[in-house]
């Protein structure tokens, strides 16, 4: 199968890969290009954990072909801190211990920045709704609904 | 009394909430899971499963597959090297590649290496298998029939009864006393049939592992598992291997739950890589997971209980029927030892099946056996008090477990926090709460017996007075934290100075999985010893330093001084101070602890659940939910808090919505997250907790394990508030809205 040249930013930076037609984004981003902070946990776009943004819209990266990346821009985990300077979600995630095996966590700290981008004062209820397309089996969601408001918060302070 | 026994103690360390050491690598997305990592000349090896139920196989052609381009090894069951002689390591490696029949749809019947992942699935499509197709078998009271299908034949136990099929494989009894003479001096009697559906763990990440073996039997694996020591013996023993000759490294792990307490790629993978000579990864997909990994058990349970007005229970008896899943498990045993746990009884007869259908066989989840059990028995004590007119805590608390009571399984109970969990529901604003229309308030107890097992710990003592420390234990939920904060405790040095790290199999002796909820147990008991052996040696180096006994000196807030004025003037020499001249003074320095823990202390948890019915749609709503549980010493709340909130979500999703679905023809019909459905976030209120600490005799600080205790009272404690709201008690689990409605309907 001939492969497909395609032209991306990620995490603001100019990247080139090939792949092929059917091969998702998910796979481009692990299998390629080492970018292995976006999980597969379902492959159905059932459970977040490979959230990330395209165009600054959320999406599963695992019902996004890979070739529909081209001209795009990319936003995974691994863009969301700054050097040493975590975003103030994931030192809140640190803070609430809205973590036990940290496999969502990726998919939640996107889907969550993605929210507060939005919303930068969500409810309790928004952000649980906004936040339901990611599962959590380890936490019971308290921990990590806590975390995002209190970020909401700080971030609001700090504006 | 001995060293390993509870001396009570104020705490520096123990108790508070630092952030994890782990952290920054789990929010940026650097912490490497098991499908994380890639060797080079990597393969891609897949698995074919079976179509079928209960399917005689007949033949397997691989030989169009073995000659495609691309792909490197096909292997099938007679690849296999050896026959394993422990029953239960055969049973393993049957599940892992069917044998003579495939006993469940999704069961492994051959599996390829290949170049790539598409190179691997066409050469699947290729493998011709020819099936006789069996009749089913799935529900356990239907496999326990004469005339079931049969999957084995010859497997069954002593004391298992003529008249019950060869589908079951042991009968277990408990219990003391004669409940038929209790029953008499009951004023109400009610004898109720309860069931519920299987269920599956549902962690996120799907089994994974990397795995490279060469033809010398020298071999590597990366794998995302509870236990690597155990993957390790599993699969050398099913390839006949020397343990040692294999080192197994653990992946960060994503979830497990119980789920990840056996192998199910991992021999195959091992397989595959030595007749290909390459390293081989193998990652299940989401709907392998759900046909061919975990699940737990389904059951139909009888349980009858006595009680006298005044709410005192004076015989119970119990009859839990499990199925296991295609191979031998024992959650209908511990469904039978769990159930009546609680409670403090005179008559009390239990009797646990447990029988074989064509599903994936059962893994461990969470305190296996004991949810279902606890949603039986609890569903009556509610029944009873309800129609007594009685209070359901006053109930509990009267007939409750204490210090002294012969369990209902057996041992008699030490101190324990049973009565203390129920005191703290009775007195917590949510018990007196208001309730709206359609809402129902429930509540229920619960037990597990926790565990602790074989565990070594190792602590170097390094030149710049920081402190390396080294455990066998898969860390799921924070352990590293734990172990580095109880190191600091016992050294009187900052948490900051102590990594902890997850040793593999060759740094360490022989550890027992991470199940149990063992890990903060054992392991932290190790480590407190750990800690105690390298102090007793820096205390000698200090000793000499001075030219005094060792005796004659103490450790004091991480520096070792003088024990008295007769001992002489000397300052006191910190850890970092002794680390420094080690090298002068004897060598390293490190401590280290081996040992089967034994003293892990039972744990009880009390659970209120508010819930709303929807009369139209008999959907239901959790509207507030709180956690009781007996920690016996918090390590780190917040933590503890988090084991509390997640056991309770899970075992919501088991009261509400998940069910593993069958078809007619036996075959899964839900092997996906959007169809088994596990709560969300926008399902659920914060799940409110409150930590008891009734220390644990058999632990330095009175830890007590507190991951599977909170799943086991959610069941009822929901089954009984959605009964309150309803006003038409539920039986089955899970309670789906169209169950919901159709008990309305009914009444």
């Amino acid at each position: 199968m001939s492969q497909i040249h395609v032209k991306t930013i990620i995490n603001g930076d100019a990247s080139e890969f090939l792949c092929a037609a059917d091969e998702t984004l998910l796979d481009v981003l692990r299998d390629r290009l080492d970018l292995t902070g976006s999980k597969e946990g379902c492959a159905s776009g059932d459970c977040g954990a490979c959230s990330v943004t395209m165009d600054g819209r959320l999406v599963c990266a695992c019902l996004v072909l890979g070739a529909e990346a081209d001209g795009a821009e990319i936003t995974t985990i691994e863009g969301m801190a700054t050097g040493e300077n975590l975003h103030p979600l994931q030192q809140a995630f640190l803070d609430h211990a809205a973590l036990q095996c940290g496999i969502c966590t990726p998919g939640f700290l996107v889907a969550a920045k993605s929210l507060l981008e939005r919303n930068p004062d969500p409810t309790e209820e928004e952000t649980r709704y906004w936040l339901a397309g990611n599962l959590c089996r380890c936490t019971g969601y308290d921990k990590i609904v806590r975390a995002v408001l209190d970020a909401a918060k700080i971030m609001r302070e700090t504006a | 009394m001995p060293k390993d026994e509870f001396t009570p103690r104020t705490f520096s360390v123990v108790g508070t909430r630092p952030l994890r050491p782990d952290g920054i690598d789990k929010v940026t997305g650097r912490a490497r899971y098991g499908a994380d990592i890639s060797a080079p000349g990597m393969l891609t090896g897949m698995v074919l499963r079976s179509p079928h139920a209960h399917a005689r196989i007949c033949s397997i052609d691989t030989s169009v597959a073995a000659a495609m381009p691309g792909v490197k090894a096909v292997i099938t069951r007679a690849d296999f090297p050896v026959h394993p002689k422990n029953n239960g390591t055969a049973d393993v490696l049957d599940n892992c590649m069917a044998d003579k029949k495939a006993l469940y749809d999704g069961h492994a019947v051959a599996a390829v290496a290949a170049s790539s992942r598409r190179a691997a699935l066409d050469a699947l499509a290729t493998i011709k298998v020819v099936y006789e197709v069996l009749p089913h078998v799935l529900d356990v009271d239907e496999a326990m029939k004469l005339d079931a299908p049969i999957l084995h034949k010859g497997r069954k136990q002593e004391g298992v009864p003529a008249d019950v099929s060869d589908n079951v494989l042991t009968r277990t009894e408990y219990g003391h006393g004669d409940p038929e003479i209790g029953f008499q001096m009951a004023d109400l009697v009610i004898e109720r049939q309860f069931k519920t559906a299987a269920t599956h763990q549902g962690y996120i990440e799907p089994h994974s592992c990397l795995a490279t073996l060469g033809s010398d039997g020298q071999g590597d694996l990366w794998v995302c598992t509870q236990g690597h020591y155990m993957a390790r013996n599993t699969c050398a023993e099913i390839l006949g291997l020397d343990s040692g000759c294999l080192r197994v490294t653990p992946s960060e792990i994503g979830g497990g739950f119980g789920g990840k307490t056996t192998v199910f790629l991992e021999p195959t993978a091992l397989l595959l890589s030595q007749k290909s000579g390459r390293p081989v990864k193998m990652t299940m997909t989401r709907e392998e997971v759900f046909r061919a990994s975990g699940p737990t058990a389904s059951t139909s349970i009888d349980i009858k209980i006595g009680m006298t007005k005044d709410g005192t229970i004076t015989a119970a008896k119990g009859d839990y029927r499990y199925q296991n899943g295609a191979y031998e498990a024992m959650n209908g045993t511990l469904g039978a030892m769990t159930g009546f746990a609680p409670y403090n009884l005179d008559h009390v007869k239990t009797v646990g099946w447990d029988v074989v259908t064509n599903r994936p066989k059962a893994a461990a989840y969470r305190a296996p056996g004991a949810p279902m059990a606890a949603f039986a028995v609890e569903s009556v004590i509610d029944e009873l008090a309800h129609k007594l007119g009685l209070d359901p805590i006053d109930v509990r608390l009267k007939n409750a477990a204490r210090e002294g009571t012969k369990s209902a399984y057996g041992p008699t109970y030490p101190a324990i926090g049973l009565e203390a969990t129920l005191k703290a529901a009775k007195s917590h604003p949510h018990w007196s709460a208001p309730l709206g229309e359609n809402q129902g308030r429930g509540v229920a107890c619960g037990f597990w017996f926790n565990f602790g097992g074989d565990t070594c710990v190792s602590l170097m003592v390094n030149p710049d007075g920081t402190v390396s420390l080294s455990e066998g234990n898969p860390d799921i939920g924070g352990s590293r934290a734990a172990m580095s904060m109880m190191a600091a405790e016992e050294l009187g040095i900052p948490m900051e100075r102590i990594r902890t790290i997850i040793a593999d199999t060759a740094a360490l002796g022989q550890n027992e999985v991470t199940d149990g909820s063992r890990v903060t147990f054992a392991v932290g008991l190790a480590t407190i010893k750990a800690a105690r052996h390298a102090i007793q040696i820096m205390v000698e180096r200090a000793a000499m330093t001075w030219g005094i006994e060792p005796e004659a000196v103490e450790w004091v807030d991480g520096a070792a001084q003088p024990a008295g004025p007769n001992a002489g003037k000397h300052p006191p020499m910190s850890l970092a101070e002794i680390a420094a001249i080690a090298s002068n003074t004897g060598g390293p320095i490190s401590g280290h602890f081996e040992v089967n823990a034994e003293g892990a202390g039972v744990s009880f948890g009390t659970h209120i659940a508010d819930t709303e019915v929807d009369p139209e749609t008999g959907a239901v709503k959790i509207i507030r939910y709180t956690v009781f549980q007996d920690a016996g010493k918090a390590v780190h709340p917040s933590f503890v808090e988090g084991q509390l909130q997640g056991g309770a979500v899970q075992g919501i999703g088991w009261a509400l919505n998940e069910e593993y679905i069958y078809g007619k023809d036996g075959t899964l019909q839900n092997a996906g997250f959007l169809d088994y459905r596990i709560p969300v976030a926008s399902d659920l209120p914060m799940i409110d907790t409150a930590i008891l600490e009734i220390p644990n005799p058999g632990h330095p600080y009175g830890v007590r394990g507190v991951g599977e205790t909170g799943i086991v009272p959610p069941l009822a404690a929901v089954a009984n508030s959605v009964s309150r709201a309803a006003g038409v008690r539920m039986t089955s689990l899970p309670m789906s809205p169209p169950k919901v409605l159709a008990a309305l309907k009914k009444m």
